[in-house]
């Protein structure tokens, strides 16, 4: 028998893997269990795309597309991103890619060399550190907290720069805090950065779930940020398309034609029902952001309140759909605090040290779900932790 | 205020503080509102749904088309008037189109149907002619679902 582990590359193999991918089996298998687990939409695709897929199907469009995309698509999303972001970016500065998964990896291949230092603000988003890894970067976890809402701290991020720093993930709304940079941090981070030849790769991909008056605002609209700025976005959250798998990524045209490189190798070009659809979504369907929008921040303020109301300290969160409570007043770990939530009131969460080390303390709690689902898991999570007082 | 009405309208059963949340509105204001939308005769009841089917009591819903011939002065409103007098009548409606209007009701039988129609409305002077269809099954009433709701197919992906 081959012994693989001798064949297969030093740093695939060093790749940690998900540690909670056990703990969520055990609870599918369970019964009855509630999950507020997820990380994508309840909703379903807004009819009027779906419709705009089934068309493209009905029509025989089963071809490859361009590599970089349809260019109707290209010129819909330069346009989206001037309407909604203040972003000039011109169409043929568009990747169309398979999520903004792919929009990560491509831009991560694109600049590291090994021995780069690749800066992470954690909790975040679990792929960043395998992907930088994977290319033989050094990740390094820039820890936000919650007495700074989860925000890039500038000294924190300015302690952690050394010559070797070659990008800076910005993860903002982010995933698991709900943490968001309003304009005058962005400017923080902006001053911190200039002067050095840091790229910083702005995940974008819940900007349209930012709550409040102000509205998501990119890195790269901030003076002197464009040039260094590689914008990740898609379809998942905001159109509730996750399964389409459909994102994008722009940035300065140089480093674009690099990234086009590595996208025409490695996938040729996105889906081309996804992108039939998606051209749909950015014509007709803000309104149906929006009123997606608003569904979250009601549950957003439904949930906040009771996880505070309930004992367990909640920051308020200002985007995405989690909330991110702290749960050190109950002496557990995170581990502990959701397995035995599973076990005894059959309600999954996410424990936060799935998101870095600095997530230990915090869970994850999706509000991608109705209201009265919620309402139910709260209950059972109070009454978890009366037992867990009593 | 819409969105207050359509929290209502999905679940008259928030407690005052969940609907200052989720509106975020205070709990007074939300107080104030639904005073005033049930003073304006907005708001016009909380009543429960019931799945009568999974009870032990029968139950038998019909829904009656009538055409009309409308009074000189009042129209339909003397006959909408009696007819929603009844207690057997859950709906009743004006309707565009082939028949005037649309009565649903419902009783303990077939036979209590068939008399109701044949007692109560048919003798009625202006009716001039009715149509009963019998309801088979409720699959979504009042906005809800009186079927299994569609199975939560998402997963958690890390
Ligand atoms: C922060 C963040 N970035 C990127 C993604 C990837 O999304 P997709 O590849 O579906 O566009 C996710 C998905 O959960 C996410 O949470």
């Amino acid at each position: 028998m081959t012994d693989y582990s001798l064949l297969l590359s030093q740093r695939a193999k060093n790749i940690k893997p998900s540690g909670i991918r056990k703990f969520f089996s055990a609870a599918s298998e369970m019964k009855d269990v509630i999950s507020l687990g997820v990380g994508e939409p309840d909703f379903k695709t807004p009819w009027v795309i779906r419709k705009a897929g089934i068309a493209s199907l009905d029509a025989g469009r089963t071809w490859y597309t361009a590599n970089a995309g349809l260019s109707a698509l290209q010129k819909e999303i330069s346009l989206y991103l001037k309407r909604r972001f203040e972003l000039a970016y011109a169409p043929e500065n568009v990747l169309v890619t398979v999520g903004g998964s792919e929009a990560i990896d491509l831009a991560m291949r694109a600049f590291i060399n090994p021995g780069d230092e690749v800066l992470i603000p954690e909790p975040s988003f679990v792929c960043y550190t395998p992907i930088a890894e994977l290319c033989g970067a050094r990740p390094v976890p820039v820890v936000t907290k919650a007495e700074d809402e989860f925000r890039l701290n500038p000294d924190a991020l300015r302690a952690a720069i050394t010559p070797k720093t070659k990008l800076l993930v910005f993860p903002f709304p982010n995933n698991p805090t709900g943490g968001v940079m309003r304009r005058k941090h962005l400017e923080e981070i902006a001053g911190v950065l200039k002067g050095t030849d840091i790229i910083v790769l702005s995940d974008e991909i819940y900007a349209e779930l930012t709550y409040g008056e102000e509205g998501h605002v990119s890195i790269s609209s901030v003076d002197g940020m464009k040039d260094r700025t590689i914008v990740v976005n898609g379809f998942s959250k905001a159109h509730a398309m996750t399964g389409w798998r459909l994102g994008y990524v722009t940035g300065p045209a140089p480093v674009m034609e690099v990234l086009n490189k590595i996208h025409q190798y490695a996938i040729m070009c996105a889906p081309t029902t996804s992108q039939y659809a998606a051209i749909e979504a950015l014509r007709s369907c803000d309104d149906d952001v929006l009123k997606m929008a608003e569904e979250y921040n009601k549950r957003r303020r439904l949930i906040v309140m009771r996880l505070n109301e309930m004992g367990l300290s909640c920051f308020n969160p200002g985007g995405a759909f989690y909330a991110f409570p702290s749960i050190q007043s109950t002496g557990l770990s995170s581990q502990e605090f959701c397995e035995r939530l599973l076990h005894s009131k059959k309600v999954a969460v996410v424990p936060g040290d799935a998101f870095g080390d600095s997530g230990e303390g915090f869970v994850r709690i999706s509000y991608s779900y109705s209201i009265e689902h919620i309402k139910e898991a709260l209950r059972r999570i109070e009454a978890f932790l009366k037992e867990l007082r009593a | 205020m819409y969105d207050l009405l359509k929290l209502l309208e999905d679940n008259a059963r928030y407690s005052d503080k969940e609907l200052s949340a989720i509106l975020g509105i205070s709990g007074e204001e939300v107080r104030k509102k639904i005073a005033d939308l049930e003073e304006d005769g907005i708001l016009r009841g909380y009543k429960a749904i019931v799945d009568w089917e999974k009870t032990e009591r029968d139950v038998v819903m019909a829904r009656i088309e009538l055409k009309v011939i409308p009074k000189r002065d009042r129209g339909f409103e003397e006959l909408a008037e009696t007819i929603s007098g009844f207690e057997e009548v859950q709906t009743l409606y004006l309707m565009s189109g082939g028949y005037d209007l649309a009565v649903t009701v419902v009783g303990k039988s077939f036979k209590d149907i068939a008399n109701f129609v044949a007692h109560r409305l048919a003798p009625l002077e202006s009716v001039q002619a009715t149509a009963t269809h019998f309801v088979l099954r409720k699959y979504k009433d009042k906005n809800t679902l009186f079927i299994d709701p569609e199975r939560d197919e998402r997963g958690v992906v890390l």
